[in-house]
């Protein structure tokens, strides 16, 4: 059929392969450009403060995708999503680290130790994987919150490579094709930088991600979540795709640590506590279980969640500013208990998260004015 | 050898804590088939009731115990009522989110009354000591056991002798079938969710009378009662206090021997020890040592 004859029928399908494509409407590949085009345009109108707010939360979404991968659509429970970021984190530090600081660090050029940060991760994952093939459901979610724990406290003992609690290290070095992203270009700054270095990771990680899930190995992950034994029964191998899930999860998340404490700087071994783990599943769960725009969504919302307390704060006169005892809460504990909220509110009234906000406003204009 | 006796007796101590807590998990998920995490801030809460009732209000313990432990029941009824109840029938992983908020918010809450100050309930018998050949224990640690005692085997009659705690074994069995005779479901979701508040309450009212007090991270505490329902297997009463009393006495044992034997596992790894535990339990027992094996069904 040739491509003028669909032109006023972009929605009519001739094969299974239009069907499953990344784009398979006019509609999403129009907005898809748009969004990619307007974000790389964004750097050039929001001031730097923002910039940075927007850059660590498209570097969490990486992470939160790859929870999204073994939570959204696999079906395992994890709440040791933390610990994955922390182990990238740390390989990333040492591997490109300053070799002259106080803490090991080896100096290698970044297309080293990002990739490097993504495996030592998903091994990690693997080596998790023969629990999880063996539990399901919330035992899952408690063994997975031991790990936390004791990746907690490896982190905490491993004074040479974490520089201990209270002391912390610096990230790796944030260099990449010659262009140093750790201070201002001669055409742009340093947050304009970093902002498209992160920008571009993202579309790379999510296009890779949404690739995954419309592949055999994403159809079984789904097979997996909706019910193990049938999918054992009709064919799916569950101890491979339980491991499949479990490093690929950890790969992003390895990645998604290594990029965001080379932007932070200078991060503890206490920053990667249950309430990191937290923090990623509400990523998922806010933003949509098992969509990737819906994870990058979550990660943006949670990301900006501290600069909307802060926001909120300057109108309501009980909230304080800093972490000083006058007024009912300070902006910390507000932000917190914000988290806690929409956690609560989004699963009570909205269980598909913003994507399914998205959902139903773009049914509503799709039939506007008619109701349907 | 004294050295050994006294870190079993101390770790059976804290392990009373960690029994009190499981049982609580246990409680919650034997009625609805969730693990509440929302268990820290219910011992938090509960041990500042304790706080209140005996330090602001100057009642004398006992009745700051048995008040905090109403109190903690009320608000578990509350959570439940609240947060719980409108779930019903959704999937059990989205209720376990659930309290994990829940928790969030309490636990902030918290914090603003415990402020910079640990929050320390004076136990009666003082700083005193029962000697017996070299082993002391403390009178607050004796006090705990025998709470912790008198509540377990309160709990088991209960559910063997009393009607009420028939209707909630049926319906932990079948909710379906609980409701078909008469059952109110319900309220016994409810129910279990005051039990556990309660026994929360208690458990924060005892770790309030330790040295440290309620300080903003003694949550973490309640965590550890987690490997503990683990260990023991989720569904079963008697597992939970033996698991809690057996990840007590693991803690206190590594924390006396570890540094000599295994100084490579770094300075206290006693408080993550639990959750090694319960990696090596789990390798070897998918289901925990008491827990039922799930009969799978396409």
């Amino acid at each position: 059929m040739s491509r003028s004859a669909l032109r006023n029928r972009p929605l009519l399908r001739t094969a299974y392969t239009q069907e499953m494509a990344m784009l398979n409407t006019p509609a999403k590949r129009r907005s898809v450009l748009a969004i990619v085009v307007l974000a790389a345009l964004l750097p050039f109108v929001v001031t730097d403060d923002l910039l940075l707010v927007l850059t660590l939360g498209m570097i969490a979404a990486v992470g939160a995708i790859g929870l999204n991968l073994v939570t959204g659509y696999a079906g395992q429970v994890s709440l040791g999503h933390a610990f994955f970021i922390g182990l990238g984190a740390y390989t990333g530090a040492v591997l490109g680290g300053d070799p002259e600081g106080p803490v090991l660090g080896y100096g290698l050029p970044m297309w080293i130790w990002l990739p490097a940060a993504g495996v030592v991760a998903a091994v990690a994952g693997l080596l998790v994987g023969p629990l999880a093939v063996r539990l399901r459901g919330l035992y899952l979610a408690i063994v997975t919150l031991g790990l936390v724990f004791l990746g907690d406290h490896i982190f905490r003992e491993a004074r040479e490579i974490t520089g201990g609690p209270g002391v912390g290290r610096r990230g790796p070095e944030l260099t990449l094709f010659g262009i140093d992203f750790s201070q201002d270009g001669e055409v742009l700054t340093r947050g304009q930088l970093q902002f498209l270095l992160a920008l571009v990771f993202l579309v790379v990680f999510a296009v890779l991600a949404r690739n995954i899930t419309r592949s055999g190995v994403g159809r079984a992950f789904g097979a997996v979540r909706d019910r193990d034994v049938a999918a054992a029964v009709i064919g799916v191998d569950l101890t491979r795709t339980k491991l499949l899930a479990f490093s690929m999860s950890s790969f992003f998340a390895g990645v998604s640590g290594a990029l965001y404490y080379a932007v932070v700087g200078v991060f503890e071994p206490s920053a990667f506590s249950l309430l990191l783990s937290v923090q990623f599943l509400a990523m998922v769960l806010i933003g949509g279980v098992a969509t990737i725009s819906g994870s990058i969504m979550g990660a943006l919302f949670i990301a900006s969640l501290g600069r909307i307390s802060g926001e909120i704060a300057h109108w309501l006169p009980f909230i304080s500013d800093a972490s000083g005892s006058s007024g009912l809460l300070s902006v910390f504990q507000l932000e917190a208990i914000l988290y806690g909220l929409l956690i609560i509110g989004f699963l009570i009234f909205e269980p598909r998260g913003l994507f399914g906000i998205w959902l139903r406003v773009r049914n509503y204009w799709k039939g506007w004015p008619f109701s349907y | 050898m004294t050295d050994f006796v006294q870190a079993l007796v101390n770790g059976l101590g804290q392990g009373s804590v960690y029994a009190l807590l499981a049982l609580g998990y246990v409680m919650i998920y034997k009625a609805t088939k969730v693990i509440s995490f929302a268990q820290p801030s219910l011992m938090i809460i509960g041990g500042l009731f304790a706080y209140h009732f005996t330090r602001v209000w100057e009642l004398p313990f006992w009745i700051g115990l048995v008040l905090a432990a109403l109190c903690g029941a009320v608000l578990g009824m509350v959570v439940e009522r609240l947060a719980m109840r409108p779930m019903v029938g959704k999937p059990v992983f989205t209720l376990a989110i659930i309290t994990i908020g829940v928790d969030i918010v309490l636990r902030i809450i918290a914090n603003r009354y415990i402020g910079v100050q640990s929050k320390i309930v004076e136990y009666p018998g003082g700083s005193e000591r029962l000697s017996v050949g070299g082993v002391s224990i403390s009178h607050q640690t004796l006090g705990l056991m025998v709470v912790t005692a008198l509540v377990v085997v309160g709990l088991l009659t209960f559910f063997r002798k009393s009607r009420t705690g028939l209707a909630m074994r049926a319906t932990a069995l079948d909710q379906e079938t609980a409701l078909a005779q008469g059952i109110k479901v319900g309220t016994m979701f409810a129910l279990a969710w005051a039990i556990a508040g309660g026994l929360a309450a208690i458990a924060g009212t005892f770790v309030a009378t330790q040295a440290a007090g309620i300080e903003q991270t003694t949550w973490i505490i309640a965590l550890k009662a987690l490997p503990a329902i683990i260990i023991g297997g989720l569904e079963s009463i008697n597992g939970a206090v033996i698991g809690g009393l057996a990840v007590g006495v693991v803690e206190a044992l590594t924390a006396v021997y570890q540094p000599d034997v295994a100084p490579w596992l770094g300075a206290n790894f006693a408080l993550v020890a639990p959750y090694a535990l319960m990696f090596a339990v789990l390798l070897v027992r998918p289901y925990g040592l008491f827990g039922q094996k799930e009969v799978e069904r396409v």
